[in-house]
């Protein structure tokens, strides 16, 4: 309860990287890593759908337990991440048609993210507060754009690398992944 | 509903059969990866959530595939996500009434059963045009396929990171465990070299018979 903003900040990040160190996201991170660009924006679309949720989880959280009802806390959770993203979706399609389809099926399946889901519940267990959830998103949502646009700026070069045929595809990538995690697994002494 | 017509030719058997290998969730089709991943570093844990992804999946095919001709297809999606998070919530109470070691060790991880993919994968594509019993069928394929997937991937970790296999210490005295596979990075590489021994089996197989 008692850490302070920036440690959340920087634990949500780096050090407990939501992809690379909590398996949280990999659809969206294995399946929009191929273009740095669309790498960016989806990980913008994903932040914000992460602040939203973390105030939304806040105040569901606080109505539950009023009315004495925890166990109602995983639906509630779910249909107010599909609104969102749903907005979200109505938001882009209106403003960049382009970014639209580049995103593709990727979009709608942000619903289905566990970075999402994973957020909301994390935030519940550990009783974060309205500002400190808020920074948990925002590094959250930070983090997982980190490691999105690095996994794409690889995935570009892999692009004009010689592999052997077998390997090309989801174990390549896999691997990458690997590589990426090790690399984290470095911000370990950050936390304090 | 054409699709009833094109899947009738399969036998019920094989709407079991297909999730184990040929359609297998996790090798072939690459869903639910981040269960998949996260809770693999040991054996116990990758049993107990491919069991608890197996009830759900079973359970939503179940109820999704009975509903199937009354829900209204602009809200089917909402429809089978509150079904699947109603099912879920039973599986995380239940699993907690059980053991608590485990639900400690599983943690947010069982409530993200969710969002798997493979669930809602099979909610949509298959209980939502066939009948109760290749729907549950498929979704008891699916779900053993899944779990098969996780062991090995457990297996492989626990095995190689400990030295052990369900708790139980298998390789020789003072075995220096490979941390690094008990680590998020273990996971990552296991499955990219399972999945290339997927991929070198399926080519090699393709050129026995072209």
């Amino acid at each position: 309860m008692n850490e302070s903003l920036s440690t959340i900040f920087v634990n949500a990040c780096l050090i407990n990287n939501f992809v690379l160190a909590w398996f949280l996201g990999i659809c969206p991170f294995l399946g929009v890593s191929g273009k740095l660009d669309t790498a960016v924006r989806m990980g913008a679309a994903v932040t914000f759908v992460l602040v939203v949720t973390s105030l939304s989880a806040f105040g569901i959280q606080a109505l539950l337990t009023a009315i004495g009802a925890p166990y109602l806390s995983l639906i509630s959770f779910i249909a107010v991440i599909a609104a969102t993203v749903q907005l979200v979706e109505m938001f882009i399609k209106k403003f960049s048609p382009a970014l639209f389809r580049a995103l593709g099926i990727f979009l709608p399946l942000i619903s289905t993210n566990c970075a999402i889901l994973g957020l909301a519940l994390i935030q519940t267990n550990k009783g974060y507060g309205l500002v400190q959830g808020l920074v948990f998103a925002l590094g959250a949502g930070a983090g997982f754009t980190l490691a999105l646009v690095l996994m794409a700026g690889v995935r570009e070069r892999l692009d004009f690398a010689k592999v052997p045929d077998v390997v090309r595809g989801t174990a390549l990538t896999l691997a990458v992944a690997g590589l990426l995690s090790v690399a984290f697994m470095g911000f370990a002494g950050l936390g304090a | 509903m054409a699709n009833d017509e094109s899947l009738a030719t399969t036998s019920p058997t094989d709407e079991f059969l297909k999730g184990l290998w040929r359609e297998n969730p996790t090798f072939v089709q690459v869903l639910g990866m981040c269960p998949t991943l996260a809770v693999t570093n040991s054996a116990t844990n990758a049993i107990a959530m491919g069991l608890a992804t197996t009830f759900v999946l079973v359970a939503s095919n179940l109820a999704v595939s009975s509903i199937r001709r009354f829900v209204p297809k602009q809200v089917r999606i909402v429809t089978f996500i509150l079904l699947i998070a109603t099912f879920v919530t039973v599986v995380d109470y239940a699993i907690q009434a059980i053991s608590l070691g485990l639900h400690k060790a599983l943690g947010a991880f069982i409530a993200l059963i969710v969002v798997n993919c493979i669930i809602l994968g099979r909610a949509e594509a298959f209980a939502s045009k066939n009948g109760l019993l290749r729907s549950a069928l498929d979704g008891l394929g699916m779900g053993v396929g899944f779990t098969l997937a996780l062991l090995a991937l457990g297996g492989v970790r626990e095995l190689v990171g400990r030295g052990s296999l369900f708790g139980v210490p298998l390789l020789w005295d003072g075995y220096q465990g490979w941390v690094v596979m008990i680590l998020p990075a273990g996971g990552f590489f296991t499955l990219a070299a399972l999945l290339l021994f997927v991929q070198w089996r399926k080519r090699a197989a393709k050129e026995v018979t072209p």
